[in-house]
C-alpha cells in the first residue's frame, strides 16, 4: 500500500482494503527504517498519527468521511501544527512547540489527512540542498551521496522514497520545484496568494508560497484543492473561488500554445537534461500542443534580484528571534546586547546569518536605493516580461534545474554557485506565478524535471498539462531502487 | 533649572515642530483582535499577533483607517488614495517582532492645517506635514523587579495616529496652543480619549533656535514622549534656553534625542545622531496597500461632526459671543454642549451664560480637577440660577454664594435661595427704610457728600447693602439712594 498514490489510497481506504491504522503503521515503520539513511524527518509524530488514524477509521466506518480521511501526509517543518514541534530546521526553534495550527495544516486536518511528522528542510528555508539544516542534511533516495535539493528536501525525499504519498512544502525561490525535480516527484508552487501563508514561518513574505509535493499531477490537484482558498488571517491571500482542479485534468492539449523559454535553453544547461526536455516537449506536441520559442530578456536578472529582495525581507522577518519570548536563549546573558548577540549567534546557522547580514545591508541608509529599490524595479520588469509572454502563449516550459542532483558538500563553500542552482525557478516567485515541476527523465540514473509556468491563477491549466504528460509517460511512477 | 527668558533671547528665534501620538479609540488593536482597554494585568491583552509568534500575520483593523481618514478630513488634508504600511526595524525587548509597523513614504493623510488662537486673540495657522497610522510598542517594567526587566505587551499593537506638524511654531505657548487644539479635535471626532496620564495623547517636540531673521533652521533636538501640556511648555522653554546658552558660548547644538525630566525641570541627552538607529524602513510585505476610493472618503466625510472652529463661529453668530469666549466654550464638545443646554433651558442672555460657564464654573472645575462631565452643578441647575439672576430674584453677587452652596451641597438654586432667605429686596419701602437708617447713622459723611465729595456715594451703597445683607436690588438701591442724597 505504501506505493499507492493519494488517489488510490482514498479509494483503498473507502473500500476497506486496508484500514487507516494499518496504513499509518506501515508508513511509520518505513519512515523509522529510512531515517538513518535519508534523515528526511525532523519529528515523527507516531502517537498523534495513530490516534488520528483510529479516528479516521471510525469516520470511514460511519461512511461520512471527508475526502482525505486516513490519507497519511507529512508537513515541511515550517508549518505550525498545534502541539507539535516546529523547528524550521534551526537550532533557534529546536524546542519551539506551536500553540496553533497553520491554515494549511488545519485544512488538511479537517479534510481527514493524517500527519505523520515534520520533514527536514534547509534552515528557515534558506538553501537549495538541504545541507543548511541544523538537524543534518537529507540524502537523495536515488543516491545517498547526493543532495535531495532544497529547501523542501525532506518532503521531496519522503515522497520519492514512498514514506508518504504526499507532503506539504513551501517555495520562495524554487524550494518545492527544485527538490521535486531532483527527487523525481511532482511539485506544485501555486500563485502567490492562492494558499494561505498563515502559520507558515516566514522566510521572505512577498515570495513565500505553500504548495504540495506528490507523486502525480492528479494527486497534487486533489491536495491543492483542499489547501487553497482565501484566508481572512492572511491579508495577501486572494479571495477567488477555488476550482475543482481534478475536473479539468483530462482536457485535451490540442492547440495549447507552449512557449519555450529561450534564455533557459541557452548556456549552462546540461546537454543530457536538454535531451530529456526535448523528448518531453515532443510528448506534448504529439498531443496537439504548438511549441514556440519565447524570450524574456529580463529573466537572467532574476537571481541577483532575488538575492536582494529575499534577504531584505528575511533580515526583518527573523528579527523576532531575539531570545526574549520564544526560541533559543543563550545562557546567563550579561546584558541586553549580550542576550541578542549570543542568542542569535548560537541559534542561527551560517547561511541564515549570511542572508540576514546581506538583507540588513541592502536596506541600510545609503544603500536602499541602489539595492532594494533597484531590485524592486527589476522585479517589476520581470513580471512585465512574463505578462507579455502570456499574451502570446498559454504556458511556458523550461527545465526545473540546470543539472541533476549534485553531491553533498559540492557547493557548500561556494554560495554563489549554489544560488545559481535556482536560476530557472526564481522568476516565477518574483512574478508571483504558479509553476509545476514534473519528472521527465533520468540522467545517469538521477531524475530531472520539466517546469511548466503559467499566468496568475492558472493552476488548473498547469495541472492539466502535467497530467496529460504523465498519462503518456511513466517517469513519475519510477521509484528509487532501495525504496520500491 | 536655568533661566529660560534672558535678555538675549530676543536675538534668537525659536522654531518648533511637534509629532503628536494619539491613540485611536478602537476596541481592538490595529493588527490583532486583542482588546485595547487600559489597566489590564500585564500581557492579559496580548495574543499571538501581539507576541510576534512565528508564522503569525497582521490583519488591518478597518476602524483605525476610518478614524485616520476622519482626522484628515477634519484638518482639510489630502486623503491618500493609496497608502502603504512599512516596517521600522530595530531591536528592543518590548518590540516583539523586531520591527514596528508604521507608514513611511506613503502616509494615509498628507497636509492639512490647524488654526490656533493666541492669548492676544489673534489667530495663527499651523500647517501639518502628514499623519500616519502605526502600532504602539509594549512597555518595559522595572519597578519591583530588581535586576530584571519585565515586559508588558498589552499596549503592543495599539493603534496610533502620528500627527506631524510643519516647523511653524515660534514659542512654547504656540506649541501648547497647537497641542491643545489637536487634543480638542481628536476628542470632537471621537477618535481618541485624549487621556494624557494613560499615554493616549503624547508628543515629541523638535526644537531649534536660529538668529532672528535667519532663513536656515538651526540644528534641532528632539524631546521625546512628553505627556502633559505643562511639561511641553516647560521642556521647550528649558531646551530653548539651553540651546541659546550653548550657541552664545560659542558651542554647537548637537542633533540628538533628549528626554524631559519633570522633577528636575530639564531635558537630558538620550542618544546622539551617531548612535541613532538606522531603521531600514521598507514596505511591509504582509500587508496590502490601503486603497481608498472617493465613495469611501465621502461616506466618512458625511459622518464628520460639527468641528470646534465651526462651532465657535456659530457661537459667535448665534449667541453674540466674542471670538475669545466662543473659543473657550468650544474647547471640548462636552463643555459646548453644557453651555448650549444652559442657554436653551434658561432662555436668558447667552452672554450671561457664557460668563458663568467660562468664569465661575470653570474655576470650580479647575479647583477640584474635574472634567465638565463630572461637574457638581448640572446644566439644568446652573440655568435655574441664571433665571433667578435675570428675573432679579437675586443679585449677581449673591448668585456667587448660591453657586458655591450648589457646588458643595449639590443643591438646587431655588431651594437654596428660599432656605437662606437670599431673595433680593425689590420693595421700595424696605430699601428706603434702610437708606434712611444709614443716612441717619452717618451724618458726617452725609455732610461731606453734600459738600461735593461724590466718591462717598459708593460708601453709602456699601452701607445699605450691609444693612440688607446684600439682598437689596442694586439698581433700585442706586435710584433710591440718589433720590435720598439729593433731597
Amino acid at each position: 500500500m505504501y506505493s499507492e498514490t493519494v488517489t488510490e489510497l482514498c479509494s483503498g481506504l473507502r473500500q476497506r482494503k486496508y484500514s487507516a491504522t494499518e496504513l499509518t503503521r506501515n508508513l511509520l515503520e518505513r519512515i523509522q527504517a529510512a531515517q538513518p539513511a535519508l534523515n528526511a524527518f525532523i519529528t515523527i509524530d507516531a502517537e498523534p498519527a495513530l490516534a488520528a488514524a483510529a479516528a479516521a477509521d471510525r469516520l470511514l466506518a460511519a461512511g461520512d468521511a471527508p475526502v482525505l480521511t486516513g490519507v497519511p501526509i507529512a508537513h515541511k517543518d515550517l508549518f505550525c501544527a498545534a502541539g507539535s514541534r516546529t523547528t524550521c530546521g534551526s537550532r533557534m526553534l529546536e524546542n519551539f512547540v506551536s500553540p496553533y495550527d497553520a491554515t494549511v495544516v488545519a485544512r488538511l486536518r479537517a479534510a481527514g489527512a493524517v500527519a505523520l511528522g515534520k520533514t527536514n528542510m534547509d534552515e528557515f528555508a534558506m538553501g537549495s540542498s538541504n545541507e543548511t539544516s541544523y538537524f543534518g542534511p537529507v540524502r537523495n533516495p536515488w543516491d545517498p551521496t547526493r543532495v535531495p535539493g532544497g529547501s523542501s528536501g525532506g518532503s521531496a525525499a519522503a515522497v520519492a522514497a514512498r514514506l508518504v504519498p504526499a507532503a506539504t512544502g513551501t517555495d520562495t525561490g524554487g524550494s518545492i520545484r527544485q527538490p521535486a525535480a531532483l527527487c523525481g516527484v511532482t511539485g506544485v508552487k501555486p500563485t502567490y496568494g492562492r494558499v494561505s501563508r498563515f502559520g507558515l514561518v516566514a522566510f521572505a513574505s512577498s515570495l513565500d508560497q505553500a504548495g504540495v509535493i506528490a507523486r502525480s499531477a492528479e494527486d497534487s490537484a486533489l491536495l491543492l484543492g483542499v489547501m487553497a482558498g482565501f484566508d481572512p488571517r492572511d491579508s495577501t491571500s486572494v479571495d477567488l473561488p477555488v476550482p475543482d482542479y481534478r475536473s479539468s485534468l483530462e482536457q485535451p492539449l490540442q492547440g495549447l500554445k507552449v512557449g519555450l523559454l529561450k534564455e533557459f535553453f541557452d548556456k549552462g544547461l546540461d546537454p543530457a537534461v536538454e535531451t530529456c526536455l526535448r523528448a518531453a516537449l515532443e510528448v506534448l506536441r504529439s498531443q496537439g500542443a504548438i511549441l514556440k520559442e519565447v524570450s524574456l530578456p529580463s529573466l537572467p536578472l532574476s537571481v541577483p534580484t532575488y538575492y536582494v529582495v529575499a534577504p531584505a525581507e528575511c533580515s526583518s522577518n527573523l528579527a523576532r528571534y531575539d531570545g526574549v519570548r520564544f526560541g533559543h536563549r543563550c545562557e546567563n546573558p550579561r546584558d541586553l546586547t549580550d542576550l541578542y548577540e549570543r542568542s542569535r549567534g548560537e541559534g542561527f546557522g551560517a547561511e541564515v546569518k549570511r542572508r540576514v547580514m546581506t538583507g540588513t545591508y541592502v536596506l541600510s541608509a545609503g544603500y536602499y536605493d541602489a539595492y532594494y529599490l533597484k531590485a524592486q524595479r527589476v522585479r517589476a520588469l520581470i513580471a512585465e516580461d512574463f505578462r507579455r509572454a502570456f499574451a502570446e502563449v498559454d504556458v511556458l516550459i523550461c527545465p526545473t534545474t540546470p543539472t541533476p542532483a549534485f553531491e553533498i558538500g559540492a557547493k557548500m563553500n561556494d554560495p554563489v554557485t549554489m544560488y545559481l542552482n535556482d536560476i530557472y525557478t526564481i522568476g516565477a516567485n518574483l512574478a508571483g506565478l504558479p509553476a509545476v515541476s514534473v519528472p521527465c527523465g533520468l540522467v545517469n540514473a538521477l531524475p530531472v524535471g520539466m517546469q511548466i509556468i503559467g499566468g496568475h491563477f492558472s493552476e488548473a491549466r498547469l495541472l492539466n498539462v502535467a497530467h496529460r504528460y504523465q498519462r503518456e509517460t511513466d517517469w513519475h511512477r519510477r521509484a528509487p531502487e532501495a525504496y520500491r | 533649572m536655568k533661566p529660560t527668558t534672558t535678555a538675549a533671547a530676543s536675538a534668537w528665534e525659536t522654531v518648533i515642530g511637534l509629532e503628536i501620538h494619539a491613540q485611536l479609540s478602537t476596541r481592538s488593536k490595529i493588527f490583532s483582535g486583542s482588546a485595547t482597554a487600559f489597566g489590564a494585568p500585564p500581557n492579559a491583552q496580548a495574543d499571538l499577533v501581539d507576541l510576534g509568534y512565528p508564522g503569525i500575520l497582521p490583519v488591518l483593523n478597518g476602524e483605525a483607517v476610518r478614524m485616520a481618514v476622519l482626522f484628515g478630513l477634519a484638518v482639510g488634508a489630502k486623503i491618500a488614495p493609496r497608502s502603504v504600511f512599512a516596517r521600522k526595524n530595530y531591536f528592543y525587548p518590548d518590540l516583539p517582532k523586531g520591527y514596528q509597523i508604521s507608514q513611511y513614504e506613503l502616509p494615509i493623510v498628507a497636509g492639512g492645517h490647524v488654526d490656533i488662537v493666541l492669548d492676544d486673540g489673534s489667530t495663527r495657522r499651523v500647517g501639518l506635514t502628514r499623519a500616519h497610522l502605526e502600532e504602539d510598542a509594549g512597555k518595559s517594567l522595572h519597578e519591583g523587579l530588581p535586576g530584571l526587566t519585565g515586559i508588558d505587551l498589552n499596549r503592543a499593537g495599539t493603534p496610533l495616529i502620528e500627527i506631524v506638524s510643519e516647523p511653524e511654531m515660534r514659542s512654547a505657548k504656540e506649541a501648547v496652543a497647537y497641542m491643545k487644539k489637536v487634543h480638542t479635535l481628536v476628542r470632537y471626532l471621537g477618535i481618541c480619549d485624549g487621556n494624557m496620564q494613560e499615554g493616549s495623547f503624547r508628543c515629541d517636540a523638535n526644537v531649534s533656535v536660529r538668529p532672528r531673521g535667519a532663513e536656515k533652521f538651526g540644528t534641532r533636538a528632539e524631546i521625546k514622549n512628553i505627556n502633559s501640556f505643562r511639561f511641553v511648555e516647560k521642556a521647550i522653554n528649558y531646551e530653548v534656553g539651553r540651546q541659546i546658552e550653548v550657541l552664545e558660548n560659542g558651542g554647537k547644538v548637537v542633533q540628538e534625542t533628549r528626554l524631559f525630566d519633570p522633577e528636575a525641570g530639564e531635558t537630558r541627552s538620550m542618544r546622539s545622531k551617531e548612535e541613532a538607529n538606522d531603521y531600514r524602513y521598507f514596505p511591509d510585505p504582509d500587508l496590502l496597500p490601503v486603497e481608498l476610493d472617493s465613495a469611501y472618503i465621502d461616506e466618512v466625510r458625511s459622518r464628520l461632526p460639527e468641528l470646534p472652529d465651526q462651532k465657535a463661529e456659530r457661537f459667535e453668530k448665534d449667541y453674540g459671543l466674542s471670538g475669545y469666549d466662543a473659543q473657550v466654550l468650544t474647547a471640548s464638545k462636552e463643555l459646548a454642549h453644557y453651555y448650549e443646554t444652559v442657554v436653551a433651558t434658561s432662555k436668558g442672555s447667552p452672554k450671561l451664560a457664557a460668563n458663568w460657564v467660562s468664569g465661575n464654573l470653570a474655576a470650580y472645575l479647575n479647583r477640584d480637577g474635574l472634567e465638565i462631565g463630572a461637574s457638581r452643578v448640572s446644566a439644568a441647575n446652573l440655568s435655574a440660577l441664571l433665571v433667578n439672576i435675570e428675573n432679579k430674584t437675586i443679585s449677581g453677587n449673591i448668585a456667587k454664594d448660591v453657586f458655591a452652596a450648589m457646588w458643595d451641597e449639590s443643591g438646587n438654586a431655588d431651594e437654596i435661595i428660599a432656605q437662606r432667605g437670599l431673595r433680593q429686596i425689590t420693595d421700595e419701602g424696605a430699601i428706603e427704610q434702610a437708606i434712611a437708617g444709614v443716612l441717619a447713622a452717618h451724618p458726617g459723611q452725609l455732610a461731606d457728600f453734600r459738600s461735593g465729595k461724590d466718591k462717598l456715594f459708593g460708601f453709602f451703597v456699601g452701607q445699605v447693602m450691609k444693612a440688607t445683607q446684600g439682598k437689596a436690588n442694586p439698581e433700585r438701591l442706586h435710584e433710591l439712594l440718589k433720590k435720598a442724597l439729593s433731597g
